[in-house]
């Protein structure tokens, strides 16, 4: 029995095991001080389908050899540029949204493939050099946020008439397009199937590119580049594909998760965004080597249900704000945690 | 040399490994002045028996050993290399130890360093802050040096000089110390050049001549017999001899260290026997520029139909012969079959020709550990045949998904027919023991439709009964599918079992093609290089 009950905590994973205790606890206190719990749950789901692609976007990366795409900030700008030419025309609801997504991809797939370009020549420190691309891209892009040719007086400042704005209404454009199409309720918890249908879509998709030839061969060139060699496979190109896979989802991503919040921030915002993303998978039991799109699942929804309700209810219990701290506190921890076990977040 | 004195002693030296006997009641004993050639394979018991002279820690933390060490007779322990430099051994490692960056007087001197006090060391009492005395450190170093016949000046930096010189500077660095009454030579002319090798050769002598006992260990019965005083031969970690020089002769030496019962088994016979005029493989001139195992311009013939052996000692090339053809290194040459040219440097197109490979490192190159023994034995021919693979959706054609009924209905068949133990189809391969995943290897190559497989070392970390399994299963193959079989092992023992004919390598060149019931003199002068001779 002792042996049974061990290798299912083996299989599930003890960070996970801990977080879901943690978040257990929570709703349950949430439902003795009297807060809304459904409230809580149509919350945390808002999060998660918004969080979701961009935690999806790392699973390209680990399979094919690279690791956590650190890089993310890449493709969430590519995905900016979208959205802003999709705003630039004036295009609205759906429409908005599907030619932001159409703007955003080809501009995803030339970033991607100089950034695995320039991946192939650091290898054995991707993640290390990804993260130092993305911030330094972040500050390029700040200047050309001030010197692009956007015309839009919504998009530009009132006063000077040059250069973007540092946070962009998406009210009159796409904003909240997918996270109020086909909402439904379900004891009490409002259900955006549009949004969640959505990340499961794109979960779907990248499930049925793992079945493919492609998609295999990708899998053997991250497990094992010199058996991938040995099979007639090359390596470099599958990492290519890898990479740029992850910069597309990136910046599908960042546009889904700009319309659920309603606003596109520009300048500095993409700076930290791969950090939750690289928590989120770890958190679901991801490695360095190896995820699945299980992975992405379960952490997405461990750990953007852990944000979502760890600040109102903690401020209801002790009257302060400590959600941030615990943010901080978690999502860099289980980075770390995972970064120094070769077999990651087990 | 002084017969009558004894430097070192070592008697009745018996170690185990976890229950096998490596090495079995050796005793070899060296006289000042002398220098003494240990001999034998690779595998024979001779780094083992360094190890132990050297305090390895290797050799402690797997129980030690029984037998007793004497250096100038007297009883010493040699527990750690610092005990056994204490007692005045010196050790000249195959591989180099030299920091790259550093002069040759440093690498010699480093960690021996003389110093000149000053005001902070002797106000801290400590020899940590000393200056380097460089002049002096100089000398010593270019007084090494001479005594090597080294001409090159002693403040260069290490990095950039050939590599024969490297092999010197690490001679230098024994001979600068001061109470070296032994030195161990383990096989120091393996990355030398001939000229070199005899410049080498010429130290030892020098050395001997000035009381330092040399024990050389080599495989190269030439050099054993140029400077060897007196040789004594290892085989399965027993000695089988101890000769003096003029006592020895070189074919007696090889069949000594080769020399095994090698036992028959009755082989199936073939309908047709293969023959020169049936040519599967032509390689004309391979050159493989695979790191220790250099393949330098060889050429041979395979026919259809056979199992052709490829030996030779570790480090001659015979493993760079399979991983440059099937594109694993990069090599240049001719290689063709059926009269049609091999792309060379190609893996892909190397597998389409029929041709497939089951690597000597089977966890490194030959599975993906972590993936289920279904993904394993399929996936080079999904990627590299199109096998495996259906369409679907019927409306979108160019999308192509694994057929994974085809693959688990595969795999379930090679599992039977192989006989492979494991819990199923989907169990990661990492699991399995060394023969299962051997014979997961050869399942993944199977699924290539090969005409001609390359084996490499098939039984290397698998226990006897499995050896014997996977010998058997490659007779099988050759015998019921016709598949050309080319099988490359330092077990020149499993070789002469199942082989039509045992390709010997030398140098990265043919030596020589033997039948497998050719002599153990035969067999071993030819891996020593001790005679060329062309094929039967």
């Amino acid at each position: 029995m002792t042996l049974r009950l061990r290798r299912i905590v083996e299989n599930i994973g003890i960070p996970r095991l801990i977080i879901a205790g943690f978040l257990l606890i929570i709703f349950i206190t949430a439902y003795i001080t009297d807060m809304s719990v459904p409230q809580l749950m149509t919350d945390s789901l808002v999060r998660v389908g918004m969080n979701g692609i961009l935690v999806l976007a790392m699973v390209p990366t680990i399979s094919c050899g690279v690791g956590l795409n650190f890089g993310l900030p890449l493709g969430v700008l590519s995905g900016l540029v979208g959205a802003l030419i999709s705003m630039e025309r004036n295009l609205k609801g759906f429409s908005g949204l599907f030619a932001a997504i159409g703007f955003a991809i080809p501009i995803a797939v030339v970033v991607g493939y100089l950034y695995a370009k320039l991946l192939e020549s650091v290898k054995g420190q991707e993640m290390m050099v990804g993260t130092y691309v993305g911030f330094s891209t972040v500050a390029v892009m700040c200047v050309f946020w001030l010197l692009a040719p956007f015309k839009n007086p919504e998009l530009i400042w009132a006063i000077g008439g040059k250069g973007l704005r540092f946070t962009l209404t998406l009210g009159n454009h796409f904003g909240k397009v997918l996270n109020e199409f086909a909402v439904f309720q379900l004891f009490g918890v409002k259900i955006s199937a549009g949004l969640l249908g959505f990340f499961l879509l794109f979960c779907l998709l990248i499930y049925f590119f793992y079945k493919t030839k492609l998609g295999i061969a990708m899998l053997a060139a991250g497990a094992n580049p010199v058996f991938a060699r040995s099979a007639g496979i090359d390596v470099r190109s599958m990492k290519a594909v890898g990479v740029v896979l992850s910069t597309v989802l990136a910046a599908i991503g960042i546009i889904i998760y700009a319309q659920s919040y309603g606003f596109l921030q520009l300048y500095m915002a993409p700076l930290m965004m791969a950090f939750p993303a690289v928590a989120a998978i770890l958190i679901g039991g991801a490695s360095l080597q190896k995820a699945t799109i299980s992975n992405v699942i379960i952490g997405t929804l461990l750990f953007q249900t852990l944000l979502t309700t760890a600040l109102p209810v903690t401020s209801r219990v002790i009257q302060g704000d400590i959600s941030e701290v615990a943010r901080l506190i978690i999502s860099n921890g289980m980075i770390l945690y995972a970064l120094t076990r070769s077999t990651g977040g087990k | 040399m002084e017969r009558s004195r004894r430097v070192l002693e070592m008697k009745g030296i018996t170690k185990q490994y976890f229950g096998n006997t490596v090495l079995n009641d050796v005793s070899i004993a060296l006289c000042p002045g002398e220098i003494h050639a240990l001999v034998g394979e690779n595998g024979a018991g001779k780094s083992t028996l360094m190890n132990i002279l050297f305090g390895m820690p290797v050799i402690h933390t797997t129980g030690g050993f029984s037998g007793e060490i004497l250096i100038d007779g007297e009883k010493v322990d040699l527990s750690s290399p610092a005990a056994a430099m204490q007692a005045g051994i010196g050790m000249v490692h195959q591989e180099f130890m030299l920091l790259p960056g550093f002069t040759i007087t440093e690498n010699i001197k480093l960690n021996r360093e003389t110093t000149r006090q000053n005001a902070l060391s002797r106000l801290f009492h400590s020899q940590s802050l000393d200056y380097l005395d460089v002049p002096t450190m100089r000398k010593d170093a270019r007084r090494a040096l001479d005594r090597l016949d080294l001409s090159i000046d002693e403040w260069l930096p290490v990095a950039g000089l050939p590599v024969g010189y490297m092999q010197f500077i690490e001679i230098a660095r024994e001979v600068d110390k001061k109470e070296v009454k032994i030195l161990v030579f383990d096989e120091p002319t393996a990355v030398l050049t001939e000229t070199e090798a005899d410049r080498l050769l010429g130290s030892l002598r020098r050395l001997a001549a000035d009381g330092i006992a040399i024990l050389f260990i080599t495989h190269r019965l030439d050099e054993v017999m140029a400077v060897a005083d007196r040789i004594t031969v290892l085989r399965d970690g027993e000695t089988v001899a101890r000769l003096n020089r003029d006592e020895a002769v070189v074919e007696r030496l090889a069949e000594l260290m080769v020399g095994r019962k090698v036992e028959k088994i009755d082989l199936p016979p073939r309908h047709k026997d293969p023959g020169e005029e049936d040519l599967a493989l032509t390689i004309d001139n391979l050159v493989v520029n695979m790191p220790g195992e250099m393949v330098r311009g060889l050429s041979m013939t395979i026919r259809r139909g056979e199992i052709l052996g490829i030996g030779g000692l570790a480090g001659h090339g015979k493993l760079g012969i399979a991983n440059g053809i099937m594109g694993l290194y990069s090599s240049s040459g001719r290689v063709s079959k059926n009269g049609d040219d091999i792309p060379l440097n190609s893996p892909e197109q190397v597998l389409l020709k029929g041709l497939a490979f089951v690597s000597e490192d089977r966890r490194g190159v030959g599975l993906l550990l972590d993936e289920p023994i279904e993904r394993n034995i399929c996936v080079t021919a999904m990627q590299a045949q199109n096998k495996f693979l259906r369409s679907w959706p019927h409306f979108l054609p160019g999308l192509r998904l694994e057929n994974r009924g085809e693959i688990r209905a595969y795999s379930d068949e090679m599992i039977r027919k192989l006989d492979i133990r494991c819990l199923g189809t989907t169990q990661p391969v990492r699991s399995l023991s060394g023969g299962n995943q051997q014979k997961v290897c050869v399942a993944k190559a199977l699924a290539l439709d090969p005409e001609i497989l390359f084996v490499s070392e098939p039984t290397r970390g698998i226990d006897v009964g499995a050896k014997r399994l996977v010998l058997d299963l490659l007779v099988r193959l050759n015998r019921e599918h016709n598949v050309t079989i080319i099988m490359t092992s330092s077990e020149l023992g499993e070789l002469r079992k199942i082989c039509d004919r045992v390709a010997i390598v030398y140098r990265g060149r043919l030596a020589g093609i033997l039948p497998p019931d050719a002599s153990d003199a035969e067999f071993g002068l030819m891996m020593a290089g001790g005679v060329r001779k062309e094929a039967v």
